[in-house]
């Protein structure tokens, strides 16, 4: 089936198996790898992607959903294209060694993101409640916390965005 | 996963029609508990019939005396709804343990009313509020509609639209996480209305169950001490790696006393 949809902020027309999943379509016939898939068994996080704003696990998302909506991807938080302007949370995560192997990090920061969209003043217990979905296998969480609270401090200090 | 083709129906009756004449054709809603069984083969139907785009089966509806949701509302607008903070907020709170965001932000609680798993949350405050489960053909009342282990009253190919709440004076939810999953290792709702209170209990057995000794205690005294002596029989109760029935059933009683502190707070 036909399926068209707003992809990192371009218009995107594809054709797709119905039980394409989401997380397969962006990485193998779109070639954006920056979505992980840690576990495909809707565990771990590191597959999530903003469908219509709010985060999802794109390793359980089926193709015919994203008919007419819009998806972010880790790839579309940079700015112009070819910049290397960083997100603020990016930023923060590298900042406070939010990561090590970086495995998990492209769902990490877009967790972050809707989670600091979503509420100004994240308190710590918010960050972790709001991180469950997210398995780390490196850092402890941590630093991951710290980054994610600096990161959300530094969005609300550049607008929001 | 089996390749499978794929409806949108616009219309209820559309979609039930689909459901009836294409054989082992499965309903799919926010797809957090139907696509990983695609993805393990533990199911394979030919077809997927998606109620996304069906009208009017999503939004939550004060209706007074009872509140209404439709099937297809995500966990998370049920978690963030303020008229439900303000009149039912055990029922918002408990949407806001489910999972994680993600999971939040696509499962229904009518996909999960109708999965009925024996330790999922939203099972435990349809039984424990007396709901309504409002399907495409007929209303069926909570007490009646939880049949066992992922069984239901549902007949194949009838589709939930709604559930509809009766509006409690008091109600609250604990629920004992299993640390890996966050699904209800033990989860008990507890609810007071003018005419008694209902308590049930997700988790610690088969399916969900209500408890009358703990019931009829708290309809004469409303305060966790009324049920702090009332420990349920271990008979019947899941024991598995996660934790062992007598576990459970002291689990029941914390988590019952937890429930009556968060009604009264
Ligand atoms: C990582 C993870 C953690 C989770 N944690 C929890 C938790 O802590 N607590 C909890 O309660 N749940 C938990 N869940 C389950 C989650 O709440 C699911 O969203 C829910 O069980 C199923 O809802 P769904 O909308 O995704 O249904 P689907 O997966 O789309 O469907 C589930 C079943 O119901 C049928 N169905 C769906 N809608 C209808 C309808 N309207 N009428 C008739 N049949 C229908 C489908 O055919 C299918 O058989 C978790 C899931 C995941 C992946
Ligand atoms: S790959 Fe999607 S949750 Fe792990
Ligand atoms: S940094 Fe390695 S999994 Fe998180």
């Amino acid at each position: 089936m036909q399926i068209s949809f707003i992809l990192n902020g371009r218009p995107t027309s594809v054709e797709v198996e119905p039980s394409m999943l989401v997380a397969d379509l962006l990485r193998e016939q779109l070639d954006l790898t920056g979505t992980h898939v840690g576990c495909d068994t809707s565990q771990c996080g590191a597959c999530v992607v903003h469908l219509d704003g709010v985060p999802v696990k794109s390793c359980t998302l089926l193709a015919p959903a994203l008919d007419g909506a819009t998806l972010l991807t880790i790839e579309g938080l940079q700015g112009e294209p070819g910049s290397n302007r960083l997100h603020p949370m990016q930023e923060a995560f590298r900042e406070h060694h939010g990561l090590q192997c970086g495995f998990c990090t492209p769902g990490m920061l877009m967790t972050a993101i809707a989670l600091a969209q979503d509420k100004p003043n994240l308190t710590e217990a918010e960050v972790r409640h709001g991180l469950e979905g997210n398995i780390c296998r490196c850092t402890g969480y941590q630093n991951i916390v710290v980054a994610v609270m600096a990161g959300a401090a530094a969005m609300h200090a550049a607008g929001g965005e | 996963m089996k390749s499978f083709a794929y409806h949108q129906p616009s219309q209820v009756p559309e979609a039930a029609r689909l459901l009836g004449a294409l054989e082992d054709s499965k309903i799919v809603a926010g797809g957090m508990t139907l696509i990983p069984t695609l993805k393990q083969r533990l199911a394979a139907p030919p077809a997927l019939i998606d109620l996304s785009k069906l009208p009017g089966l999503s939004g939550i509806k004060d209706e007074g005396p009872t509140i209404t949701i439709g099937a297809m509302t995500r966990h998370a607008d049920v978690a963030r709804s303020a008229m439900l903070a303000e009149r039912l907020p055990a029922l918002a709170t408990l949407a806001s343990l489910i999972g994680d965001p993600a999971v939040r932000n696509r499962g229904t609680i009518g996909g999960s009313v109708a999965n009925n798993d024996p330790s999922a949350d939203y099972p435990a405050a349809v039984l424990g509020l007396g709901a309504t489960v409002v399907t495409n053909i007929r209303d069926i009342p909570a007490d009646q509609y939880f049949v066992g282990l992922f069984e239901t009253a549902l007949q194949p190919g009838e589709i939930i639209t709604a559930i509809r709440f009766p509006v409690p004076l008091k109600a609250g939810y604990a629920k004992f996480k299993a640390p890996a999953s966050r699904y209800a290792l033990v989860g008990v709702f507890v609810a007071q209305f003018t005419d008694g209170v209902r308590v049930a209990v997700t988790g610690a057995g088969p399916g969900v169950f209500r408890v009358p000794p703990m019931e009829q205690a708290l309809a004469q005294h409303f305060d966790p001490s009324a049920i702090a002596a009332i420990k349920i029989d271990t008979e019947g109760l899941t024991s598995d790696i996660h934790a062992e029935a007598d576990y459970r059933a002291h689990l029941v009683t914390v988590m019952a006393k937890r429930a009556v502190d968060a009604a009264l707070s």
